[in-house]
């Protein structure tokens, strides 16, 4: 450990009285922090140089050097910028909708495969499942292009079935994990509701569904992080203003006022609101699924 | 007499059988998942590769030829440079940056859940706003980074104007994303035994030496992993350079995920993006395989 506290040492010629031993634990503890607070700033800074520049005049907003903190608060940048001449209202509900599908469709189109996974057996399951891992290998570029000839051929490119119908079908990640959370479940809990009598549906429903909740809330904040911020596709399928997302929105924002700081931070901080919230409420389940997975919801 | 036995030793058989057929229900949605959006595409994309499509007209079977020109195009060897400077940079920054901040987090302090949290924050919100928050951030004149820079009596470069600057700007700013991995470096700390500080303490070795002696051999499979993730993510972490720099200034920034985006879709040169998303295929299996063989050398497994 980095900052141990020092203890007695075994040697004489090393021994450190009472109190010479508590005031270098003092110093190295208040180095600690020390080394922490700047750390923090550095991580911080970004967020509170957004606030401040969203509270900017139009006039200190381009100001050369630029000032940390605006001389009064422009509140209104972020009325003006939201419902300036891009719909982010629109944007707002296109986003809301399209999460809220894919989350869904995530969620069933996941768990049942999962299921399978651990608990049923066929002679295709050991094949079935080595496919599935091997397609986490495969780096999604690769299905780029076939994925958008084909959606270009049923006719769905500037709707959002490109985006949503694969959701329902699921993804390999959060199959592979939820399989791996089931797989811990009592057996004799299954093997018990089967005797009483219970379908599949509901032991699943009724028995690992329960159980489960710390692994369905993770992949279901990773879902909701995902499909929040995902920018590709969407730049890929999407034509219409009217059916652009939030990601989309604030990029055509940047491109069409790219010096309208002030405002351009307004509307970035509402649209950072949903996900900020939600990770100071399930701060928890976001570590946990973290160092379950290794991952941050890409 | 018979038919009781033949019932009676069928009756197993037929349950699972049933339950096979229960297997395949319940399976169902990503076999067709894995038909249609990655088993089936990926078989199509080595299909194409070998064909020259711009959709407008029929696709044209033209052999190896677009692997041939992928290896005589100069911007293609650019865009493999540019992606290892990025990889190694972001990994090397955040790998080293990060296990150091978890071992201060990884202290007994007071506010340690509020220093994580600030921590981790960024890489939650991570995209198109965020992206837009350091576009301010790096500009020359308005930005933050500048105006401290000059704070200090130092002028600062032009950032993502400049072809030198702008991947160290992005480099820097997907340090700031890397929580993720302070996380994961908390969890493995977390489990080296204490008795082990101990020891090397009572052996006299100073911070230095229990880092070096304790701290890095029980980390190593932690580093490992995220060095392997951490390069793969960042081969694929162009959405972000497509926002801020779209490859430029003078394709300095142009990594090979933004290379094959812009063939596909702004070129709509289907036959050579697929043929390029399968050389980045090859990149990020060659490179594992190489870290995987490192890896003999330096990361320690404890057996229990």
């Amino acid at each position: 450990m980095l900052l141990e506290t020092a203890r007695p040492a075994a040697t004489p010629s090393r021994a450190l009285t009472a109190a010479q031993a508590e005031r270098v634990r003092r110093i190295r503890r208040t180095g600690a922090y020390l080394l922490l607070v700047i750390a923090t700033a550095v991580f911080v800074l970004p967020f509170l140089w957004m606030i401040t520049t969203s509270l900017k005049s139009d006039a200190e907003n381009l100001a050369f050097p630029p000032e940390f903190l605006p001389s009064s608060f422009h509140v209104e940048n972020y009325a003006r910028g939201w419902s300036g001449s891009l719909p982010f209202n629109t944007f707002l509900i296109n986003s809301v909708l399209i999460t809220a599908l894919s989350m869904l469709g995530n969620l069933v189109s996941c768990v049942l495969p999962a299921y399978a996974f651990a608990r049923l057996r066929a002679r295709a399951a050991g094949v079935m499942f080595a496919l599935m891992l091997a397609t986490m290998m495969i780096p999604r570029e690769i299905t780029l292009v076939p994925k958008y000839i084909m959606f270009a051929n049923l006719g769905w490119v500037d709707t959002y079935l490109p985006l949503v119908v694969p959701e329902f079908f699921g993804v390999a990640l959060y199959i592979f994990l939820l399989r791996q959370f089931f797989t811990t479940i009592p057996q004799e809990l299954i093997d018990a509701a089967r005797i009483d009598g219970a379908s599949e549906l509901r032991i699943l429903w009724r028995v690992m569904l329960p159980l489960s909740k710390p692994a369905i809330a993770s992949i279901m904040l990773f879902s909701f992080v995902g499909n929040w911020n995902q920018y590709l596709e969407s730049v890929i399928y999407l034509r219409t203003t009217d059916k652009f997302t939030i990601p989309l929105g604030l990029a055509m924002f940047s491109g069409q006022y790219a010096t309208q700081y002030n405002q351009m931070m307004a509307v970035a901080l509402i649209t950072l609101m949903p996900i900020l919230i939600l990770f100071f409420i399930a701060q928890k389940t976001f570590i946990k699924g973290v160092t379950l997975t290794g991952i941050a919801g890409r | 007499m018979t038919a009781v036995s033949v019932g009676r030793r069928r009756r197993p058989v037929s349950a699972s059988r049933r339950e096979a057929r229960r297997f395949h229900l319940f399976v169902s949605p990503w076999v067709i998942g894995f038909v249609f959006f990655s088993g089936g595409p990926i078989l199509a994309s080595v299909v194409l590769s070998f064909t020259k499509w711009n959709l407008l007209r029929p696709p044209e079977w033209i052999g190896f030829e677009n692997y041939r020109k992928m290896l005589a195009d100069a911007e293609f060897w650019d865009a493999v440079g540019n992606t290892f400077y990025y990889g190694l940079g972001s990994v090397a920054l955040g790998v080293t940056f990060t296990l150091f901040l978890a071992m201060l987090l990884n202290q007994p302090l007071r506010f340690q859940g509020l220093f994580r949290t600030v921590m981790y924050m960024p890489s939650v919100v991570s995209g198109v706003a965020t992206a837009l928050l350091w576009l301010n951030i790096l500009h020359p004149d308005y930005g933050l980074i500048n105006k401290l820079l000059a704070m200090a009596g130092i002028t600062g470069p032009g950032w993502l104007g400049s072809p030198e600057w702008a991947m160290p700007a992005l480099i820097l700013m997907s340090v700031w994303g890397a929580g993720n991995t302070i996380i994961i470096y908390l969890a493995g700390l977390q489990g080296i035994p204490k008795s082990l500080y101990e020891a090397a303490e009572i052996d006299g070795a100073g911070w230095w030496r229990r880092f070096w002696s304790v701290t890095v051999p029980m980390m190593s499979p932690v580093i490992f992993f995220n060095v392997v993730t951490g390069f793969i993510a960042s081969i694929q972490a162009y959405t972000l350079i497509l926002i801020m720099t779209e490859g430029g200034p003078a394709n300095s920034t142009m990594v090979l995920g933004l290379y094959i985006y812009r063939h596909a879709f702004v070129y709509f040169d289907m036959g050579y993006a697929a043929a390029l998303s399968w050389a980045m295929f090859v990149i990020v299996i060659a490179v594992t395989f190489i870290q995987f063989r490192l890896a003999r050398r330096w990361v320690h497994y404890e057996f229990k």
